[in-house]
C-alpha cells in the first residue's frame, strides 16, 4: 500500500511503487484531469505538480514520491469555482481540444509559484516542454500573462528594475 | 630597535616596490591606435565567408553570446575557480565591441592576449590555441566580425577574487604559461590530419575543455594531453588513449558525430559539446572530416580501438547491490531505455554504449538524468526529459549507482548522492 498526499489530503493506492505516478492518479485515484500522451516524457499532457515543481507523471515511479505533495489540476479549483490559472485560460479561451490543457496549467501554476513576474522568455521556457496539437499556443501564453496579473505580477521586460 | 624596525619595514617597501615596477614594466604593451569602424562593403565576401566558417569551427559565439542575448554581443559567463569571467562584446559597435580596433589590435588580441587598449586578457580566452593561427585565417575572421551587426552591449564586469582583478598578474602567467608556437606541419602524416590538427590545436581549442587543468588553470600537455577536463559543470571525457568509448571512434563516427551531435555507438553531444556540435554542422564538411581523422588519431589506442568489447548486461547484480535503484529505473527509465524501446528504436545509443557510464565519474551519467539531453543538431527528434525537478538527490544517485554496476565499466563511483548535489550546484 502506497500512501500518497494528493491535493491536500491522504491517497492510498495498492500498486507496484514502479508504477508511474500518472497510472496511479487516473485508474486508482480517479483523477482524470492529467493526461497520457506519448508515456515518452515528450509530450506534457501528464504534466503535474510535485512540490511545486513540474514533473511528466508518466515517467515518475509513484514509490519515488514519498511526502512530496502531488498536485494535479483538481486540486487548483473546480468547475463552479475555478482557480485563477484555469479562469485565465477560461477567459483567453485558451484549449481547443483541450487534451494538452491540464498539463498546461499545472506547468503555468508551476512557474507562477516560482515567480509572478516572470520574462516573457522565461515565461516560453518554462511552458515550451508541452506540446499543443492544435496550435493554440498564442492563446495558451495569452492566458498564462493573465495569470500573472491575477495574482498581482505580470510578464516583466529584463532590462526594466521590478518594483 | 624601533629604528631598525622601521629600516627594515622601509627597505621591504623599497624592495616590494621595485618589484611591482619591474612587474608593470614587463606587463606594460603600449594601446594601438583607434581606427573609425571599417566599412564592411570594404570587406571581400570570400573571405568573410571563410571568417564564418572558421569561426563556427572556434564556436565563438558560445562565449561571446549571453543566454538570450545576440550573437557576438558577449556576456556569457564563464566559471572559473577563481570567478567569473563575462564574454566580451566581439561585435564592430565602436564604443562596447571592437569597432575602433584595427586588423593588427585584432591579431595581437588573438595571438598575444592582449586588448586594443593593451590590457592583458584572460585565458579564459584561449590565445594560448590561437597563436598559432595563420595571418590569412586571422584576417578572415577579423573580416567576419566586423561585417556582423553592431550590438551595444557592455557584459557585466568580471567578478575574480583578489588580487586577479588586477591585469599585470597575467603578464606572470604568460612567462609560465605561454609559450607560443606556429602549429608545424608533420610530413608524415596526411595534408587532412594536419589540417585536423592545425584546426583542433588552435581555433577549434578542444583541449580547453578535454585536457586536465593546473593550479593556475594551465592546460596540462604532454601525457596529460587529452586526459579529460571540466567544463560548464559537465565532465569532458579523455579523447587520447584513455578515451573510455565502448565502440572504436573511427574518423567516420566522429565526422558523424561533430555534424549531427549524436553517435548511435557512443552517445548524444551534451552540455557545452552541445553548440559545438550545432556549430561544426554548419562548418565546411571537408574541415569537419579533417577534425574527425586527426581526433581519431589521437584516440587510436585507447581499449576500444583494439577490441570492440561485448556489452555486458549485469541486470541480476545491479538489481541485488541496488534494489532501490532498479525499482526506480523500472517506472522512470525503461520505458525508454530498454531493447526495442522507442528511443533505441530511433537510433538514440543504447545505454550500455553511452560513454558516461564507462568514466571515471559519474558527473556526465548524473547532468544528463538532472537536466535530460535534447541532441542539439536534429532538435526535432525524440529526447531526453530533466529529472531535476522529479527525483531527489538520493534517488538519482540510486539509479545512477545500479546503471554503473548493470551496464558501466571502470572505476567504481563513490558518494553518489553528494555528487549529485555537487552536479546540480555547478551544472546550469
Amino acid at each position: 500500500m502506497i500512501e500518497l498526499n494528493v491535493n491536500g489530503g491522504v491517497a492510498r493506492a495498492d500498486v507496484d511503487p514502479a508504477t508511474p505516478l500518472l497510472y496511479v492518479l487516473r485508474d486508482d485515484l480517479g483523477l482524470h484531469a492529467a493526461k497520457f500522451g506519448c508515456g515518452l516524457g515528450q509530450c506534457g499532457a501528464c504534466t503535474v505538480l510535485v512540490d511545486d515543481r513540474p514533473v511528466f507523471a508518466c515517467l515518475l515511479p509513484v514509490g519515488a514520491i514519498g511526502e512530496r505533495a502531488v498536485t494535479t489540476v483538481e486540486g487548483l479549483g473546480t468547475t463552479v469555482e475555478p482557480g485563477d490559472v484555469q479562469r485565465a485560460f477560461l477567459q483567453e479561451q485558451a484549449g481547443q481540444c483541450g487534451y494538452c490543457i491540464p498539463g498546461m496549467i499545472a506547468r503555468a501554476e508551476a512557474l507562477l509559484r516560482r515567480t509572478t513576474t516572470p520574462t516573457e522568455e522565461e515565461m516560453r521556457a518554462a511552458m515550451a516542454p508541452s506540446l499543443c496539437r492544435c496550435g493554440t499556443h498564442m492563446r495558451i501564453l495569452r492566458a498564462v500573462r493573465r495569470a500573472a496579473v491575477a495574482r498581482g505580477g505580470g510578464i516583466v521586460d529584463p532590462a526594466e528594475p521590478v518594483a | 630597535m624601533r629604528g631598525r624596525r622601521l629600516k627594515i619595514a622601509g627597505v621591504g617597501i623599497a624592495i616590494a616596490g621595485a618589484v611591482l615596477a619591474i612587474l608593470l614594466a614587463i606587463a606594460h604593451r603600449p594601446a594601438i591606435a583607434s581606427i573609425e569602424r571599417p566599412d564592411p562593403r570594404s570587406f571581400d565576401p570570400a573571405v568573410v565567408a571563410r571568417g564564418a566558417n572558421l569561426a563556427r569551427i572556434g564556436n565563438c559565439v558560445s562565449c561571446h553570446q549571453a543566454e538570450g542575448g545576440r550573437p557576438y554581443a558577449g556576456g556569457y559567463p564563464v566559471t572559473t575557480p577563481f570567478g567569473t569571467i563575462y564574454g566580451s562584446n566581439i561585435t564592430p559597435d565602436p564604443d562596447t565591441g571592437i569597432g575602433h580596433w584595427s586588423r593588427a589590435a585584432f591579431a595581437r588580441a588573438m595571438r598575444e592576449g592582449i586588448g586594443r587598449n593593451g590590457r592583458h586578457l584572460y585565458p579564459a580566452f584561449p590565445y594560448t590555441h590561437y597563436a598559432g593561427v595563420t595571418d590569412g585565417d586571422v584576417d578572415a575572421l577579423y573580416a567576419f566580425l566586423m561585417t556582423r551587426p553592431a550590438v551595444r552591449a557592455t557584459p557585466p564586469d568580471n567578478d575574480l577574487i583578489p588580487p586577479l582583478g588586477f591585469r599585470p598578474l597575467l603578464a606572470g602567467w604568460k612567462l609560465l604559461f605561454f609559450q607560443p608556437a606556429p602549429i608545424r606541419v608533420d610530413p608524415s602524416q596526411s595534408a587532412e590530419w594536419n589540417r585536423g590538427r592545425y584546426l583542433g590545436e588552435t581555433l577549434a581549442h578542444c583541449s580547453a575543455c578535454h585536457s586536465p587543468r593546473g593550479l593556475l588553470q594551465q592546460e596540462q600537455r604532454g601525457a596529460e594531453a587529452y586526459a579529460g577536463g571540466w567544463s560548464g559543470g559537465w565532465y569532458a571525457p579523455p579523447i587520447n588513449a584513455r578515451s573510455p568509448a565502448v565502440r572504436t571512434w573511427t574518423p567516420q563516427r566522429l565526422e558523424t558525430y561533430f555534424r549531427t551531435g549524436l553517435s548511435r555507438d557512443h552517445a548524444a553531444a551534451a552540455g557545452p559539446m552541445g553548440p559545438v556540435t550545432y556549430n561544426l554542422a554548419r562548418a565546411d564538411p571537408a574541415d569537419v572530416r579533417a577534425l574527425a581523422r586527426y581526433y581519431a588519431w589521437w584516440m587510436r589506442n585507447a581499449p576500444a580501438a583494439k577490441v570492440d568489447p561485448p556489452l555486458p548486461d549485469r541486470r541480476a547484480l545491479a538489481e541485488r547491490q541496488h534494489p532501490a535503484g532498479a525499482r526506480l529505473y523500472e517506472g522512470a527509465c525503461a520505458t525508454c531505455h530498454e531493447p526495442g524501446a522507442p528511443m533505441v528504436v530511433a537510433g538514440r545509443p543504447v545505454l550500455p554504449l553511452g560513454t558516461p557510464l564507462h568514466e571515471d565519474n559519474p558527473r556526465d551519467t548524473i547532468q544528463i538524468i538532472l537536466q535530460g539531453l535534447r541532441p542539439p543538431v536534429q532538435a526535432s527528434g525524440p529526447y531526453m526529459p530533466a529529472y531535476a525537478d522529479a527525483l531527489t538527490d538520493r534517488q538519482i544517485a540510486e539509479i545512477v549507482g545500479y546503471l554503473k554496476v548493470r551496464h558501466g565499466s571502470g572505476s567504481a563511483w563513490d558518494d553518489l548522492e553528494k555528487e549529485v548535489a555537487k552536479a546540480r550546484e555547478e551544472g546550469r
